[in-house]
């Protein structure tokens, strides 16, 4: 079974956004925790943040198809 | 999952053992055996999901009523979820109802076409050829400026877009440069490459899954644990199945926020 190092190195940029949507979600549960008629607000907000952060997971992905060795 | 199993097959007769699938697998071969026609499986089911969503919505309010019937309640539900719960909550104003067609059909075309990977036969989401996802978004791209130039005039726009208010000078000179690339030129590469490697990724998930479950069960030797592997392979090929199901929902739904949140920074009048 073949592969490459690069997947190995897309799995460690993976961390990061996984860290950062972590958060994200975090926060956004615990805002409705506290305040549940806010969800509606929050859902777009959280979402949006959450595309964000995982956009550097995407590029990471892509680069990790492209770059050949 | 004709071509999956058609490519496990292939790779196992060939004798080397077990091949994972990759990027080659997206490749589908033109049904004219020709380049100059660009009809494949692919671009079929795209146009097979503009199909869908325009006989949906026609057939579904050919006949509106007060009382609405079962379908007419369904797409005026799914209608009102993008007016209100993307357009209105993110544009708002008195501008949202100019997008709420675009945006509206933007949502279920996507949402269609993503749901083509999990549908028996089909099982082929056309945005994990990033062409299409680059095609979608660079309409996305032509239109939020387009509407930001009308509003504005060509060079207030260009200021809103490239200069912060609100921050001291001598930083200007680091932040414009970044902000013109970050707002004008990778906006739409991400928002394309989002939707295309979500798609990407889930599909060669399941690929994976599903032939590597096979080749564990039926043509692996050697250990007594290759054949329970090849039964827990499958059993997550269903869950990601299911994990894919959210995915697509969700990817029509950030790709639709994002288009919506772009056209509002182009409209607003300071930032």
């Amino acid at each position: 079974m073949g592969g490459t190092l690069n997947m190995v190195g897309y799995g460690l940029a993976a961390i990061g956004p996984g860290i950062g949507i972590g958060l994200i979600f975090a926060a956004y549960i615990s805002g409705t925790a506290r305040q549940p008629e806010m969800q509606s607000r929050l859902q777009p907000i959280a979402i949006l943040g959450f595309a964000l952060a995982e956009a550097l997971a995407i590029i990471g992905i892509a680069l990790a198809f492209v770059l050949k060795p | 999952m004709t071509h999956v199993s058609v490519d496990g097959m292939v790779g196992i007769a060939a004798g080397n053992g077990f091949q994972a699938p990759g990027p080659a697998d997206f490749e589908f071969p033109d049904i004219f055996n020709g380049n100059q026609v660009l009809l494949a499986k692919s671009s079929l089911l795209l146009v097979l999901g503009a199909i869908v969503v325009a006989a949906f919505f026609l057939i579904t309010t050919r006949r509106l009523r007060i009382v609405p019937s079962k379908p007419q309640y369904f797409s005026e539900e799914a209608y009102s979820f993008v007016r209100n719960g993307i357009a209105q909550d993110i544009i708002g104003g008195r501008d949202y109802m100019r997008f709420v067609p675009l945006l509206t059909t933007m949502f279920f075309f996507i949402l269609v076409n993503n749901l083509f990977g999990l549908v028996p036969f089909l099982q082929f989401a056309p945005f994990s050829r990033a062409g299409f996802a680059y095609a979608l978004a660079g309409m996305v791209w032509v239109v939020y400026n387009g509407v930001g130039i009308a509003r504005h005039g060509f060079f207030p726009y260009l200021k809103l877009q490239t200069v912060p208010a609100g921050v001291p000078a001598w930083i200007l000179p680091l932040l414009v440069p970044l902000e013109f690339l970050s707002n004008l030129i990778i906006r739409p590469i991400t928002l394309s490459l989002r939707l295309f490697a979500n798609m990407f990724a889930g599909h060669l998930l399941l690929t994976l899954f599903a032939t590597g479950g096979a080749y564990l069960l039926f043509h692996a030797t050697g250990s007594f644990l290759v054949k329970p592997a090849g039964i827990l392979s499958f059993i997550l090929g269903i869950l990601v199945g299911f994990l894919e199901l959210i995915v697509s929902v969700l990817q029509a739904y950030v790709f639709t926020l994002l288009t919506a949140t772009y056209i509002q920074g182009s409209l607003a009048a300071e930032h």
